[in-house]
C-alpha cells in the first residue's frame, strides 16, 4: 500500500532562497500565480507561467521527482478534466468521430491546456508546501488574514487548527498502516475484490482509526492547556516574519508575471 | 510555606456519574511536596495516580478539598497561567503532546503561549533542548524521532517554561528500554542539575527506587510515604496493593523468610550484591 507516498503538506527542509522567503510572500505568489494561470490563453503565456514555474522550482532545490510524486493521486481527476474536455467543446473544426462523440480541434487544445493549467497549479502549490514549514506557512495565513479578525473571523483558531492538521498527518498515516498490518495478520484482504468490495473492506479500518483520533485529540487538548495556550490573545512568536528586499522583489516579478500573462491572455496567446 | 511547591488538603475528587453514585477516585489525599525534590508516585492501575497528577496544575479541580501550588489554590482561575508555568506536565504518549512538525518550533509553544519576546523564546528553546540532549536535533521533524527522543522533546517543551516542578505521568510507559533509560537520565539530570522539583508516576519499581521519596496509592489514597529503602522494605503491604517489589528487595525478603537474618533496605545491585556477602561471609 501506498501510503507514505502521500505527500500532502509536507515540508522539504531546506537552505534555498526560496525557503527563505516570507511565508506571506509565498503565499501571495501563489496566489498571483493561480490567478495568472487562469488568465494564461495561449501557448505564449502558458509558456510564460512554465518558465516561471520551472525558474523557481530550480532555485527551490526541491527534486522535481518529489513534484511529480505528488501528481499521482491526481491522475483520475486529470484523464476525467481532459476527457470531459476533449468531448464536450461545441463548435469548431471537426476532428474525428467517435460513436456520438465528435473531436474537435478547439475541443484538442481546451482539453490540453486544461489539464497542463491543474498540473500547473498543483505544482505551484507543492512548491509552496514543500519549501514552507507548516507553521510558518499558519502564520503567514494568520498573518495575512489578520484584518478579518476585525469582523470577528477566528482567524487565530483557523490557523492553530490548520497546523495541528497538518502536523498530524503523518502520524495518523502511521497509525493506519498498523491497523491494516493488524486486521491483515487477521485475514483482512484490503487489495482484491471489486471497488465496492474494497471500500467495504475500508469500513473496519475507519472505525479504529476515528476512535483513535479523537483519544489523540483530547489528549493533546490536554497537553496544550498545560503549556499554557489560552488561543491567540497576547501570543508571541520564536520567528518574527518579516519582508526583506528578496520578499519585494518576488512580489514584483509574480505581479510581473501576471499583467504579462493577463496582457498576452487578453490577446490571445 | 515557600519550600513546599505542591500541597493537597484532604484532597477529593469523582467523576460526575448520571446514573449512579458517583465513586471517589481521590478520597481524602494529604501531601506536600517539597521544592527541590524527586519524588515518585506508584500504584496499581486505577489506583487515582494520574488524576491526582491532574490536580497538580488545575487540569482538574477537587470536588472537596484544596491543592496549593506554590500557595496558590489551583480553583482560583485567575491564576491559572501562573499555575500552570509553574507546574509543567509530561504525559504517556509523545505523539499526543507534540503540537508542530519542527522540534525547535514545538518546543517553543509554551513560551509563545505565555507571550514571551521572540529573542527570550530562541533562547530559552535552545536552552531546553540542550538541556534534554536533543539540540542538535532541533531542526528534524518530530514524527521521524524515535519514542524516546519524541518523549525527551516534549519534556523539552515543557522545561522552556521553566517551570519549577515537573510532573511526569508514566512518561516511558510507550518506551523501549533505551528510550526509557534516556529519558530517566533526562529526568534525573533536570532534578539534579537544575534544582527542579520532578514528581514521578510510574508502576516501575526501579524508576521509583531512584527517587529520594516514594508515595504509594491505592484506591484513592495514600498508603505508603516515605524513603524508596523504608518503603520497599513493607514488602508485604506492598503486594497487598498489587505491586511488586524491586527484584533485590524480593530476593532479600524471601531469604529472609527463609529464616535468614537479610536486611530488606538494599536497593541497588551492589548494596544487594554487599548484603548478601554479609550473609555468606
Amino acid at each position: 500500500m501506498a501510503l507514505k507516498d502521500i505527500t500532502l503538506g509536507q515540508y522539504f527542509p531546506g537552505n534555498s532562497p526560496v525557503h527563505k522567503l516570507d511565508p506571506r510572500t509565498k503565499l501571495l505568489a501563489v496566489v498571483l500565480y493561480i490567478v495568472a494561470l487562469f488568465l494564461a490563453s495561449w501557448f505564449i503565456s502558458y509558456a510564460l507561467m512554465l518558465a516561471a514555474l520551472c525558474l523557481s522550482i530550480a532555485i527551490s532545490r526541491v527534486p522535481p521527482k518529489a513534484i511529480l510524486r505528488g501528481m499521482k493521486p491526481v491522475v483520475f481527476i486529470l484523464v476525467f478534466t481532459g476527457l470531459l474536455n476533449l468531448f464536450y467543446t461545441p463548435g469548431g473544426t471537426p476532428l474525428a468521430q467517435v460513436w456520438i462523440f465528435t473531436i474537435t480541434l478547439e475541443g484538442v487544445y481546451r482539453a490540453f491546456f486544461m489539464v497542463v493549467r491543474i498540473l500547473m497549479l498543483i505544482a505551484g502549490t507543492f512548491l509552496l508546501t514543500y519549501t514552507t514549514s507548516p507553521i510558518l506557512l499558519t502564520d503567514g495565513l494568520e498573518s495575512l488574514l489578520g484584518p478579518l479578525k476585525k469582523v470577528k473571523v477566528p482567524v487565530h483558531e483557523l490557523a492553530m487548527m490548520m497546523s495541528i492538521a497538518l502536523r498530524f498527518i503523518p502520524t495518523l498515516i502511521e497509525e493506519t498502516d498498523k491497523i491494516m498490518s493488524a486486521q491483515r495478520a487477521r485475514g483482512a484482504d484490503f487489495d482484491s475484490g471489486s471497488l465496492l468490495q474494497r471500500a467495504r473492506a475500508l469500513l473496519p479500518l475507519l472505525v479504529p482509526l476515528f476512535i483513535s483520533a479523537f483519544r489523540r485529540a483530547d489528549e493533546l487538548a490536554t497537553a496544550m492547556e498545560c503549556r499554557c495556550y489560552h488561543g491567540g490573545e497576547g501570543r508571541t512568536r520564536l520567528r518574527q516574519l518579516k519582508y526583506r528586499a528578496s520578499d519585494y522583489l518576488t512580489l514584483a516579478l509574480f505581479l510581473a508575471i501576471t499583467v504579462a500573462a493577463g496582457v498576452l491572455g487578453h490577446f490571445g496567446l | 510555606m515557600s519550600d513546599t511547591i505542591i500541597q493537597t488538603k484532604s484532597l477529593q475528587f469523582s467523576y460526575p456519574a448520571d446514573d449512579r453514585e458517583p465513586l471517589p477516585v481521590l478520597d481524602g489525599v494529604d501531601l506536600e511536596i517539597e521544592q527541590g525534590s524527586f519524588v515518585a508516585i506508584l500504584g496499581h492501575n486505577g489506583c487515582g495516580k494520574s488524576t491526582l497528577a491532574k490536580h497538580f496544575n488545575a487540569i482538574l479541580l477537587p470536588s472537596g478539598g484544596t491543592v496549593y501550588v506554590n500557595g496558590m489554590d489551583t480553583g482560583d482561575g485567575e491564576k491559572l497561567l501562573d499555575i500552570r508555568r509553574t507546574v509543567g506536565m509530561v504525559f504517556q504518549n509523545p505523539d499526543n503532546q507534540i503540537v508542530a512538525n519542527v522540534v525547535e518550533e514545538d518546543v517553543a509553544f509554551a513560551p509563545e503561549n505565555l507571550g514571551v519576546p521572540p529573542a527570550e523564546i530562541r533562547q530559552r528553546v535552545d536552552d531546553a533542548l540542550k538541556a534534554v540532549n536533543m539540540y542538535e536535533y532541533r531542526e528534524h521533524a518530530p514524527h521521524l524521532l524515535s519514542g524516546g527522543q519524541k518523549q525527551r522533546i516534549a519534556i523539552a517543551g515543557v522545561i522552556a517554561m521553566q517551570p519549577r516542578c515537573v510532573v511526569l505521568d508514566e512518561p516511558t510507559a510507550m518506551l523501549d528500554p533505551i528510550g526509557r533509560r534516556d529519558v530517566l537520565n533526562t529526568i534525573q539530570a533536570l532534578n539534579r542539575e537544575r534544582g527542579v522539583t520532578v514528581v514521578l508516576i510510574t508502576h516501575h519499581m526501579d524508576e521509583a527506587a531512584q527517587a529520594g521519596r516514594v508515595i504509594v496509592m491505592s484506591k484513592g489514597r495514600v498508603v505508603a510515604d516515605g524513603h524508596p529503602k523504608e518503603v520497599f522494605s513493607r514488602v508485604e503491604e506492598l503486594r497487598a496493593v498489587g505491586l511488586t517489589v524491586p527484584q533485590t528487595t524480593q530476593l532479600l525478603w524471601e531469604l529472609r523468610r527463609e529464616g535468614l537474618d537479610t536486611p530488606l533496605d538494599a536497593l541497588s545491585d551492589e548494596e544487594c550484591a554487599q548484603a548478601l556477602y554479609n550473609l555468606l561471609k
